[in-house]
């Protein structure tokens, strides 16, 4: 017997047993609850027709959740008369819930493909205009998603050019969303080149014509994500490709700085070689002989990298450049005219100097003579620890 | 096509967002950009610019090209004709005799226009400075039988067939022909001749039609013709797509259009309620004057006997339950005629809820053999159950248990289907409803819209899953004793819950406890409130199953209860039952 009236009872919670105290000691109105609920809406009762969309709503939303795509589909076909609700507050809001829910079921189900998506994004692109910027961005990454980046970059180009709607500033941030992800496609179609052109060899009738495409695609590339970062937010996945581009085209561009930071931060080894090579690209331009970040920076992550056991990139990287590099920075002139321009450039190119070329090279001798005040306890450091990681050493040879 | 910009028509294309448009052949306006070819046609357009001045001359104009634009003229309540025509003409494929329609519906809807001045009278309400060219008082005398011809033709729509012809016929119900200007100068306007000051009335002493209450003139005339259904059949019929009621007006003829405030009258978003149908049905029955119906007698379906068995055998309890509901209704005088006639003159006109009344009937029944405080109906359950243990070859004692497993699994499921239907319904039809002429591109675009995304999805569903409508059953649920997975307890014995005493028999349980301690005496609507925590489970789960058959909300049933209760009990009785004692209601 007691199980079946358990059966009935079912668990009692906390809010169980407070209200039926409430409602022991005081009046209750059920009835007047529907009322009281209505007074929200100017005192009209609410209509069936909000009621059940608002139960299929949540029908789609279990079923999805469950993952049973094809229930999913059959309430997301009634659900479909909303755009047609005369609430002009939920007609409104109504295409953003059914694209949400519709791109998510036209994903998952089995029977859906991209042609039957493409025609949804487009169908649902244009019912008024406040949609067509973000679910054309998301038709994009749902492209990408399937390996399409041709149709995914046509879709955002197009996109790109939309002009119309309201000028909030939503809208302002979809649409440098927009930019961005095709400047991102556009650098993965860069990239694609450089490889296929480093695959090439020189000689090769091709080479050049390749090497121009990505060249010229390079440029536009760089253009496109340029002007979007001078806009302000978080970018860095962007900025990224840019500057890598960047670094093709123009190594010495003061960004170059910047990367030479990110990659040293990066956990990948690869990434701390590649900061290597981006200082030394950044000092192998006249330009840039007098910037003393730059000299700083090459100053300590030479340290870094010979204490880091890391010789055979410091020579990959040196072997190119020590036959003029030498003159070129570290002459007798520039030791002078350093010294007497900014002592703090010339004593980090010093110890740039003593690093690879040994304490006994021209530059480094000629700052050590000088008086040092200032710099003494530097200097000495910097003596020592020349001392210790030059290249030039025999000590480290091993 | 013409390829001339047209320059005055500056909104953006529905389809491109353009400002770009040409001229066809026929008028209309066209995207130039997408060849988008819209319904605006110049004219129109034209008229706009001309403010206020001209409106007479967009009629003169409108009426020399015969635009179809906006079709026929049409009233309000000719339109809620047509609708009580379909509601009639569906009820005759239910299986209601023809004389529904023909004569009794008809009739009262007649009536209906005479009382509220709107046909049939010397001064319908129509006039507007002109003389109504008709009609004398042909029905001041309430006698039913004689009849003119009046309304031509008993098939729908009888008024408007006259309308695209001439006036011929005085006596046709159209008053005369409105001119519309008298319209047209508010902002808002209608498809219909009268939408806006329709909508806009406010008689004294006059009840205005509205779409729930055609469904009060099906149910007066289903009454008066004393036919096998009850109201919550009748509304139930409706939510099932069975009557016309949510987009009645789509049935409507092709000219006659509906915009604008029509859409408030004709556009229901909601089904009936019962409560809101049963009051509607006495104030019309009030308004039309209406004389005594003809009696519920004991061998009507209205009739509480009749109606109990339906409902025992619906919820599959035993019949030998049918004796006790008996009693109750000649203990209570709720079988008498007078009680269950309609009398809309007479001052106590409130019965007519011959369902509620039945099913309240059982659950007091019920509460008699079995208590339903949570504990009795258990125990009694045991001793049956060991009883049939030993007795397998006799007639099986009712098992309250066996039953509540079994019920309430038919019953979860069958909610549970109803709320997946209720979610799935279509409320918009076919023929959108727009504001005004501007709005319509932009209505009719959204259609196609709903309707392509519809169609894309419906091949993600399968097919076979979107079953048919269901056929119109008087039954939702249905036992059988051959069905071997479903116990059916019609023929169970109720021995287990009775005993003899000398020549009557009296139920095991001695004790009672009243849903209403007592009743509010105000002038409110409701007698009584219920609160579901102060009531035993059983009682809640008897309520809830009933409500559910019903539509109705379980505060009507609980205070249709009490009221029976309140019958029963202030008479003496002896045949049946022990004196009982009355218990406080309980409270947790």
């Amino acid at each position: 017997m007691s199980d079946f009236s358990e059966e009935l009872k079912g668990p009692v919670t906390d809010d169980e047993v407070e209200t039926s105290v409430l409602t022991g000691a005081g009046m209750h109105f059920p009835w007047l609850q529907t009322y009281v609920e209505t007074v929200a809406i100017g005192g009209k009762r609410k209509k069936d027709f909000a009621q059940t969309t608002s139960a299929c709503l949540s029908f789609v939303q279990e079923a999805l959740l469950k993952h049973q795509w094809q229930q999913a589909a059959e309430y997301m076909y009634s659900y479909f008369q909303t755009l047609e609700d005369s609430d002009s507050y939920k007609r409104q809001a109504a295409p953003e819930i059914i694209w949400k829910l519709g791109s998510e079921i036209l994903f998952y189900h089995p029977k859906s493909n991209v042609e039957t998506f493409n025609t949804f994004a487009d169908r649902m692109k244009n019912i008024g205009v406040m949609n067509y910027l973000k679910i054309s961005l998301q038709h994009a990454l749902y492209l990408l998603h399937h390996g399409m980046l041709e149709d995914a970059k046509r879709n955002l180009s197009e996109a790109e050019t939309w002009r119309h709607g309201e000028n909030t500033s939503s809208r302002g941030i979809l649409i440098n969303l927009i930019q961005a992800y095709k400047g991102l496609l556009q650098y993965y179609t860069w990239s694609k080149k450089k490889m296929e052109l480093s695959k090439l060899d020189k000689d090769d009738y091709a080479y050049n014509a390749v090497a121009q495409d990505v060249f010229n695609h390079s440029w536009k590339t760089s253009a496109n994500i340029s002007a979007l970062i001078k806009i302000p937010g978080v970018w860095d996945p962007f900025v990224k490709s840019y500057v890598e581009i960047l670094y093709q085209i123009v190594p010495s561009h003061k960004l170059m700085l910047e990367f030479h930071t990110l990659l040293r931060k990066s956990e990948k080894e690869e990434h701390h070689k590649l900061g290597l090579e981006v200082l030394f690209g950044v000092l192998d331009f006249a330009g840039c002989t007098k910037n003393i970040t730059a000299w700083k920076y090459l100053a300590k992550y030479l340290k870094k990298t010979l204490m880091g056991n890391h010789l055979a990139w410091v020579q990959d990287e040196w072997n190119s450049r020590k036959n003029w590099w030498p003159s070129f920075h570290f002459s007798y002139f520039w030791a002078k005219s350093d010294w007497k321009e900014d002592t703090a450039l010339a004593c980090e190119k010093a110890f740039v100097a003593g690093l690879l070329l040994g304490k006994g090279c021209r530059y480094f001798r000629y700052i050590l003579k000088q008086d040092h005040q200032i710099l003494g306890k530097k200097i000495k450091r910097m003596k020592r620890s020349v001392k210790k990681y030059s290249i030039v050493n025999p000590r480290l040879s091993y | 096509m013409d390829l001339e910009e047209a320059e005055e028509f500056k909104e953006r294309c529905s389809q491109c967002a353009a400002v770009s448009w040409g001229l066809t052949d026929e008028g209309k306006y066209y995207c130039t950009s997408c060849h988008n070819v819209t319904e605006r046609s110049q004219e129109v357009i034209n008229t706009d610019l001309i403010p206020n001045a001209q409106i007479k001359a967009l009629n003169r104009g409108l009426k020399k090209k015969n635009n179809s634009e906006k079709g026929w003229d049409w009233y309000v309540c000719e339109g809620f004709q047509n609708i009580l025509c379909q509601q009639a003409e569906a009820l005759k494929n239910l299986g209601i005799g023809p004389e529904l329609k023909n004569d009794v519906l008809h009739n009262f809807w007649k009536r209906y226009l005479q009382k509220s001045k709107q046909a049939y009278c010397k001064d319908p309400v129509y006039t507007t400075g002109r003389k109504p060219t008709v009609l004398e008082d042909n029905l001041s005398h309430s006698d039913w039988a004689s009849e003119p011809e009046l309304l031509s033709d008993v098939s729908c729509p009888p008024f408007l067939e006259s309308g695209a012809e001439s006036q011929s016929d005085i006596h046709t119900r159209k008053p005369f022909p409105i001119s519309r200007a008298s319209q047209s100068e508010t902002s808002v306007c209608s498809g219909s001749l009268d939408g806006v000051e329709y909508s806009q009335r406010k008689e004294k002493g006059i009840v205005k039609m509205t779409v729930p209450q055609t469904l009060a003139f099906c149910y007066l005339s289903l009454l008066w013709q004393r036919e096998a259904i009850t109201l919550s059949d009748l509304l139930r019929f409706v939510e099932e797509d069975h009557i016309p009621y949510i987009n009645a007006f789509q049935h409507f003829p092709e000219q006659m259009k509906l915009y604008g405030r029509d859409r408030g009258i004709f556009g229901i978003e909601s089904w009936p309620d019962y409560e809101d149908i049963y009051k509607k049905t006495i104030e019309v029955g009030t308004f039309l004057d209406l004389p005594r119906f003809p009696d519920i007698t004991e061998d009507c379906y209205l009739h509480p006997n009749i109606l109990c068995m339906k409902y025992l055998m619906e919820v599959n309890l035993p019949d030998e339950m049918h004796n006790l509901t008996c009693h109750v209704v000649k203990m209570t005088g709720m079988g008498e005629v007078d009680f269950l006639t309609f009398d809309p003159i007479a001052k106590m006109a409130k019965t007519v809820k011959y369902d509620v009344q039945a099913v309240a009937i059982i659950v007091v029944v019920l509460k008699l053999l079995f208590l339903l405080d949570d504990n009795l109906e258990w125990s009694l359950s045991n001793l049956a159950e060991k009883h049939n243990e030993k007795n397998k070859k006799d007639k099986p004692w009712f098992d309250f248990r066996k039953w509540y497993q079994i019920m309430k699994k038919a019953f979860d499921e069958k909610k549970q289907k109803w709320e997946e239907a209720r979610a799935k319904y279509l409320w918009k039809s076919e023929k959108p409803l727009y504001y005004s002429f501007v709005d319509k591109p932009v209505a009719y675009k959204k259609r196609e819209m709903v309707v392509n995304l519809q169609k894309q999805f419906s091949t993600l569903v399968d097919s076979t899953a979107t079953a048919g409508k269901k056929s119109p059953s008087s039954f939702q649920f249905n036992w059988t004793e051959e069905d071997t997975d479903r116990t059916c307890f019609h023929g169970h014995s109720l021995q287990g819950v009775l005993k003899e005493k000398g020549q009557s028999l009296l139920t095991k349980n001695s004790l009672y406890w009243l849903s209403t301690q007592k009743f509010c005496r105000c002038y409110c609507t409701h007698v009584t409130t219920y609160e579901e925590s102060n009531f035993s489970l059983s009682y809640q789960f008897i309520l809830n199953l009933f409500s559910f058959l019903l539509r109705i909300k379980t505060s009507l049933l609980h205070e249709e209860v009490s009221l029976v209760e309140k019958k029963l009990f202030e008479k003496k009785y002896s045949v049946t039952k022990k004196k009982s004692r009355s218990k406080k209601a309980r409270r947790h």
